[in-house]
């Protein structure tokens, strides 16, 4: 397996995270720069995230007990695409919950799972604070909201993502 | 019309620069504090003003910046909270992504009455493309010398960054956050000592929301008093109310405290009535966490008045009849909507977002979503719904940060007015959910 290193990579990018805190508190660039080794990656490799630890003089057990908290870091490889849909009340009560299941026969897959190309993993999320124009669905890195989905702006996005390939 | 505090330019084109903005009138505040005011004036003022904090606790503004420490030498920090994760809110999101600037003025003015000379903006993670916008608009105001060394010349000096979060609901709660910023996991700390006293780094901090922060601005020009002068009672000024779900126009909509709820969800100038030419059948108008309320409470309040988007009128009648103004996320629920199916999808969201460090919270959250899914889903039994409220009774009061209330009151107030709801579905289960009984939606972990 191939992991993106970011030391180097994002040097400047990093040292200019790093330079946002107290000297003695570098700790606190921590979500930034697993945001970042994960847009290089596509989720968090073990090796990886002990790079992150190394760059922030921690434990890599600091690292990995807060990346495993926060729901948007994968820890498991998975999809290019992370179909991110919202699953919450007031996106259900527009729709959200039959869309899935539209995404789950659409793809043949279940939420949670991934594609066989590799493309595409469903991953119900909470609220995105869009519910004014939900249903909603983010796709990471760069995570624009995709807003008043409808089954034709669904296939037309995958569409789009598999044409990219 | 009401009067405009925030949305005023909200449709002027370009008014995400700094060009427009500054056309428009943005950044006076910061030209008046640094030039005209001390600190302390300007506490003063938000005092005068009547603010009360925009996140959902409604604790005034004013009062919570005198609480800060100035006893110590260690350095001061203001906190912006733009974790807006509670389902049913999106009016930080939408006033970030449409004028930026109005945060950032507010935070620069807010910074400097509070001597915080390092001020942060935690933004949910999943508002990546909101984090790009605040990033732009900082680096305009610092090379229009708005931020940086010597603010517009004056020796008030003041560094601003953007924090991102990871996904995590918690973090809207204000330790949890500051852990989270701290580079950990956001579990929320014991209080006392209050960020006040002991916030970020163990330094005297202030958290405030993102609408509180860009109320300031207007305060500082205009006065308090002015301020004060709109809304009714201790509901001053105006307050951002995103509504959504069954009415013909979602949105967000800054109104003048005090309008009727019934103008609110009726006039064509806010939500416009109901979708699909239906009935009301009930709102939350706070939020997930606040209780819910049928039709004729939510209208009117049990003296029979009509009810008022005010803090107070809101929670008129306590838990028994009212409700709270929480964040201003309002969503109705047309007649076909099902309580039992919304208070279990609220209850797994409760569930799936407690940090886990509370027994009553962790375990209680989870119990209640798994007996409310045995009813929505027909295998329920009339004993349940007294066990929910008793569950719930058991969570309220006995955690360390409010989020178990904010599980147990949803539950709490579904049942006290739709019992009748789920004592159909226990009795009867075809009767209502029977479209959802075949396929379930995506589960929890
Ligand atoms: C579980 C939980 C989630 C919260 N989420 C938010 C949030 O997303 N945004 C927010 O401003 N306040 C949130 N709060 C309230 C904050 O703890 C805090 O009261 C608020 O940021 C203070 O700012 P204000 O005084 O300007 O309202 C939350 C509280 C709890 C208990
Ligand atoms: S009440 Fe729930 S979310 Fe809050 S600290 Fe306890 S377990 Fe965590
Ligand atoms: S409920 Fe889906 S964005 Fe809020």
């Amino acid at each position: 397996m191939n992991i993106e290193y970011i030391k180097e990579k994002r040097k400047g990018e990093i040292a200019d995270i790093i330079s946002r805190y107290p000297a003695d508190r570098k700790k606190s660039a921590l979500l930034p720069l697993l945001h970042i080794a994960q847009e290089e990656n596509g989720w968090l490799p073990v090796d990886a995230m002990d790079e992150v630890a190394d760059i922030l003089d921690i434990k890599p057990i600091e690292v990995y007990e807060v990346a495993s908290f926060y729901t948007m870091f994968h820890l498991k490889p998975i999809g290019k695409y992370v179909l991110e849909v919202c699953r919450t009340g007031p996106c259900c009560n527009v729709g959200a919950e039959e869309l899935i299941h539209y995404l789950e026969d659409k793809l043949g897959v279940a939420v949670g799972e991934t594609t066989a190309d590799g493309l595409f993993t469903i991953k119900p999320v909470e609220c995105l604070a869009a519910c004014g124009t939900g249903p909603v669905l983010q796709i990471g890195p760069e995570y624009h909201y995709h807003e008043n989905l409808t089954r034709e702006k669904l296939d037309q996005l995958i569409d789009e993502l598999r044409r990219a390939n | 019309m009401g009067k405009k505090i925030l949305l005023e330019h909200i449709n002027v084109p370009g008014i995400n620069t700094l060009e427009v903005y500054r056309k428009m009138g943005g950044y006076e505040s910061v030209r008046k504090a640094v030039n005209e005011m001390t600190p302390d004036a300007i506490v003063e003022e938000v005092k005068k003003s009547g603010l009360r904090g925009r996140g959902g606790a409604g604790f005034p503004t004013g009062m919570k910046w005198s609480f800060l420490d100035k006893s110590t030498d260690k350095p001061r920090y203001l906190v912006c909270n733009a974790d807006e994760s509670e389902p049913g809110t999106f009016k930080d999101r939408y006033l970030m992504q449409r004028i930026p600037h109005a945060l950032i003025e507010g935070m620069i003015t807010s910074s400097y009455a509070l001597g915080a000379r390092t001020s942060y903006i935690y933004v949910r993670g999943e508002m990546m493309p909101v984090i790009r916008i605040l990033e732009k608009a900082i680096k305009e105001a610092y090379a229009a010398g708005l931020l940086g060394k010597n603010i517009l010349g004056s020796s008030y000096s003041l560094d601003l960054y953007v924090q991102p979060g990871g996904g995590a609901y918690i973090c809207g709660e204000e330790t949890a956050l500051l852990e989270s910023l701290e580079g950990k996991r956001g579990n929320p700390r014991n209080k006392p000592p209050f960020p006040a006293v002991w916030g970020l780094y163990g330094c005297p901090t202030v958290v405030n929301n993102v609408e509180t922060i860009a109320d300031i601005p207007w305060i500082v020009n205009h006065g308090g008093d002015a301020y004060a002068a709109i809304g009714v009672g201790k509901s001053t000024g105006t307050k951002l109310i995103s509504a959504c779900g069954n009415i013909n126009k979602p949105g967000v909509y800054e109104i003048e405290l005090g309008i009727t709820v019934e103008d609110f969800i009726y006039s064509d100038e806010y939500c416009g009535g109901i979708a699909n030419g239906r009935e009301l059948k009930a709102v939350v108008a706070g939020g997930s966490s606040v209780p819910i309320l049928p039709k004729n409470l939510i209208l009117t309040t049990a003296n029979n008045e009509k009810r008022l988007m005010t803090y107070e009128s809101l929670s008129d009648g306590g838990f028994a009849t009212g409700t709270m103004l929480g964040s201003g996320g309002f969503i109705v629920f047309d007649e076909q909507q099902c309580i039992v199916r919304n208070l279990w999808n609220f209850s797994r969201f409760y569930h799936h977002e407690s940090c886990g460090q509370c027994s009553p919270c962790r375990e209680g959250t989870g119990w209640m979503e798994k007996v409310l899914h045995r009813i929505e889903y027909g295998h329920g039994k009339m004993e349940d719904i007294d066990l929910l409220v008793s569950i719930a009774k058991n969570i309220e009061g006995k955690t360390i940060c409010p989020l178990g209330e904010a599980a147990a009151w949803p539950v709490a107030s579904a049942i006290r007015h739709f019992r009748a709801e789920f004592e159909a579905h226990v009795q009867n289960p075809d009767s209502c959910c029977k479209k959802h009984l075949h396929r379930e939606l995506v589960h929890s972990h």
